[in-house]
């Protein structure tokens, strides 16, 4: 099994709408950036492009069909998976892995802003027999998942709060976050319980933004970059879909990735110097940090405040913006950059190991892990400068 | 890289309306393609699902609902989606998964249930198109596909009496497939008097729209051994998609397929296509487009497939049967599961399987393939079966 390194990065900076560029043109940017970072040209060194999208939030069916040509992508290899995005860079991983593929894009983006109904596709959805006629807002599922986990987990309200003031705060560093703010789990408390126990605030709001992302062959990547980031661990998993059978307490979606990701990786996930975690709602992220197996959920306030490892130095979803399926794409951008040493004023010092992990959001089941690190323990290339 | 087997194939029967949900579809072709292999869903270590538009069933992200019925639920589970050449890109997705070493096992399912979408499926096409530039004047695949077919026939002189004799072929080797929608006995005349619908597509040159799932079990060479003494491998995938602005390309030839089958040759050590392939399944949504894919495929020379087909060269007993199964036009034309049905049919047919529908050249290398967007991509999938070839 081949090993498969990470050697480029290309993000527009998230925003709350984008009506001076189209999906087509923030891709753009976002790939030329990232061929940029990888030091590829893409008509001659990528060899396969694969983008995570889905319809209905495009407005527009088959979607592949309208990705090649701002990728450099026109009559080469490529296809949509459908899914999170990280699942998207499991395949290209998988793909590289083959060995018949040694340089890949993907590609993730969300033009929320354009959407004009965006409630009624989240229904679309649900069961189309046993729960779309209820005809109920999708966010109602997160506020009765809430419930349930503070019910017993050991989290507590205002751990919820404390994180939406922390990642809010965090991403005041980001130049890519949509919703930097200096907020007090105070004022999160007395935001308005839009569904009950979930409150207004601890909902992460849309965003608009492209991330390109490039995959190489460990013999690819040690010709093309001076800083490869190895993917050490993937994996992902589906719980059921169906609402009325599923475990409320826990996200076992995540719990199952993660087995599979040290499985492969061969350090738990803890060891980790970073962890970017899904916040889609607030309590998801003390939900996905126990599921991980980096902090029991009553614990979480003792953790974050403990000088350990930073949950969400980026600022989260609660403090970039959610990007749809271009989330756990975006994050993982965010995780390279702190594994180069590139990450400016958020830098985690020293940083070598990170694990980015994403859902699917409502009503999924659907989860996805990436572990990485920025040492292979492998002398650098000759004739070029040390790893950073 | 390992080689990856082919050790169980499974398939519902292809209707115009299933009662069946979606989920309920895939159950039914994940369950005959364990049986065939002798497996359980818990030898199964993840699921690749391919099913084409969500405007369909009016399901947003389409995979997550269907992720229970086909088997996924605790596994992996990824959705790969090439609009028509999802089927066989599916075979392509799957291959991914084992021929990495990531798994040893994989649950290859396609399925698409397209009678949800009221009064016709055809209406969702139009949500295909360009939102700017195109989808303003109401555009459907017959219109788009009728240009594409009036070029081809125009380039190469072809007559419509040629490219009739698919149809009536599918429809033909369609009769002996069980799971067939629309299995007839059909002459030329037939398909020329049938009705127009955007010249020169006429109502018997179109496949059905149909609800359907179809599956596929993938291993490694050590597991397949397990299981049976008549494994059939994977030897070759390719898949290329062309430029969103196909008013821009000449439509006679699809350049796309002829690069994703290249790809897919030189993966599988083939240089002499039109010697080293038994028998193919191109995909046949329209008769013209088995032809225009045959020449894709790099099976005959530009122009010359209608000349093999009246000579009988493509016919079950002929020396280069395509769609022995019937293809889209004949077994029916769910998206995704019809592109999973060819590759159940290449297993079939390498292990002597077929029944009825055997051909007669006693195949050992196949080819399958999809296409679909905006007459853009091209997705191939290579089988054969062990012991040695030429």
């Amino acid at each position: 099994m081949g090993k498969v390194a990470i050697i480029g990065v290309g993000q527009t900076v998230l925003k709350p709408f984008s009506p001076e560029v189209s999906y087509k043109e923030m891709i753009f940017e976002a790939a030329v950036k990232a061929y940029e970072d990888a030091g590829v040209e893409p008509r001659r060194d990528v060899e396969s492009f694969i983008g995570v999208s889905e319809d209905f939030w495009e407005g527009t069916s088959i979607f592949d069909e309208y990705l090649p040509d701002q990728v450099g992508g026109a009559l080469r290899p490529v296809c949509t998976i459908g899914n999170e995005g990280l699942a998207g860079i499991a395949s290209a991983a998988m793909q590289i892995m083959t060995g018949q593929i040694g340089v890949a894009a993907i590609e993730s983006h969300s033009k929320f802003s354009e959407v004009d109904r965006p409630l009624k596709v989240m229904q679309m959805a649900f069961d189309p027999i046993l729960n779309r006629p209820l005809d109920f807002n999708p966010h109602l599922v997160a506020g009765l998942e809430m419930a349930r986990f503070l019910d017993g987990s050991g989290a507590k309200r205002n751990d919820c709060a404390r994180v939406v003031a922390k990642n809010r705060r965090n991403a005041i560093a980001n130049p890519y976050a949509a919703y930097p703010a200096r907020v007090t789990s105070e004022l999160v408390l007395r935001s308005g319980e839009t569904f009950a126990p979930l409150r207004k605030l601890e909902m992460s709001a849309p965003a608009d933004g492209a991330t390109v992302v490039v995959l190489a062959s460990e013999e690819r990547a040690r010709k093309l970059s001076d800083n490869p980031v190895w993917i050490d661990g993937m994996g992902w998993a589906n719980d059921t879909p169906t609402l009325e059978a599923r475990d409320w307490a826990r996200a076992r979606y995540a719990e199952w990735s993660v087995k599979q990701a040290v499985r492969m990786a061969g350090w738990a996930a803890k060891k980790a110097d970073l962890f970017e975690i899904d916040d889609t709602y607030a309590y998801k992220e003390i939900q996905h940090a126990a599921a991980l197996g980096i902090c029991k959920p009553a614990d979480y306030a003792k953790f974050i405040t403990g000088g350990n490892p930073p949950i969400n130095a980026s600022g989260g979803s609660l403090g970039c913006g959610h990007v749809l399926d271009a989330t756990g794409i975006f994050r993982l951008g965010e995780a390279v950059e702190q594994l180069r040493g590139q990450a400016g004023r958020r830098q985690v010092r020293g940083a070598k190991r990170a694990v980015v992990q994403s859902w699917r959001g409502v009503p999924t089941t659907a989860g996805a892990v990436l572990m990485l690190s920025n040492n292979d323990g492998s002398p650098a290339p000759a004739g070029k400068g040390a790893v950073a | 890289m390992r080689r990856v087997c082919v050790i169980g194939a499974g398939i519902t029967k292809f209707v115009r309306r299933a009662k069946e949900t979606g989920k309920e579809l895939s159950f039914e072709a994940a369950r005959m393609a364990l049986d065939s292999a002798g497996m359980d869903i818990k030898d199964i270590q993840c699921v690749a699902e391919g099913t084409a538009p969500d405007a369909f069933d009016g399901m947003h992200m389409k995979a997550e609902y269907l992720s229970d019925g086909s088997g996924a639920y605790g596994k992996p589970y990824t959705r790969s989606y090439v609009g028509g050449g999802t089927g066989v890109f599916t075979g392509v997705h799957g291959w991914w998964h084992v021929a990495s070493g990531m798994f040893d096992t994989c649950l290859v399912i396609g399925e698409e249930k397209m009678s949800s979408c009221h009064p016709h499926p055809q209406g969702a096409f139009v949500t295909i198109f360009d939102n700017f530039t195109e989808r303003q004047l109401g555009p459907n695949l017959v219109w788009i596909f009728a240009l594409e077919m009036n070029r081809y026939m125009t380039t190469h002189k072809i007559k419509k009496e040629d490219v009739a004799l698919v149809s009536v072929k599918n429809h033909g080797n369609a009769l002996d497939h069980p799971s067939a929608q629309l299995g007839m006995k059909i002459t030329v005349e037939d398909v020329l008097k049938s009705e127009v619908l955007a010249y020169p597509v006429q109502r018997l040159d179109i496949s059905p729209t149909s609800d359907g799932a179809a599956a596929v079990i993938y291993c490694t060479e050590e597991i397949a051994r397990r299981y049976t003494d008549n494994p059939v491998f994977v030897d070759g995938v390719g898949w290329h998609l062309d430029t969103a602005y196909w008013t821009d390309r000449d439509l006679y030839y699809p350049r796309y397929v002829e690069k994703a089958a290249k790809m897919a040759y030189k993966m599988a050590k083939i240089d002499n296509p039109r010697k080293q392939i038994s028998f193919a399944e191109p995909y046949d949504p329209f008769d013209y487009k088995e032809l225009h894919h045959m020449e894709g495929l790099q099976l005959c020379g530009k122009g010359e497939a209608p000349i093999l087909t009246r000579e009988g060269v493509t016919q079950r007993d002929g020396d280069l049967p395509t769609c022995p199964s019937g293809g889209a036009l004949g077994v029916g034309n769910p998206i995704a599961a019809t592109g999973v049905m060819k590759l159940c049919e290449m297993f079939w047919q390498l292990r002597g399987e077929a029944g009825k529908r055997q051909v007669k050249n006693d195949p050992h290398t196949a080819v399958a393939q999809a296409w679909g967007d905006l007459m853009q991509v091209g997705t191939v999938v290579v089988m054969r079966r062990g012991g040695e070839h030429p």
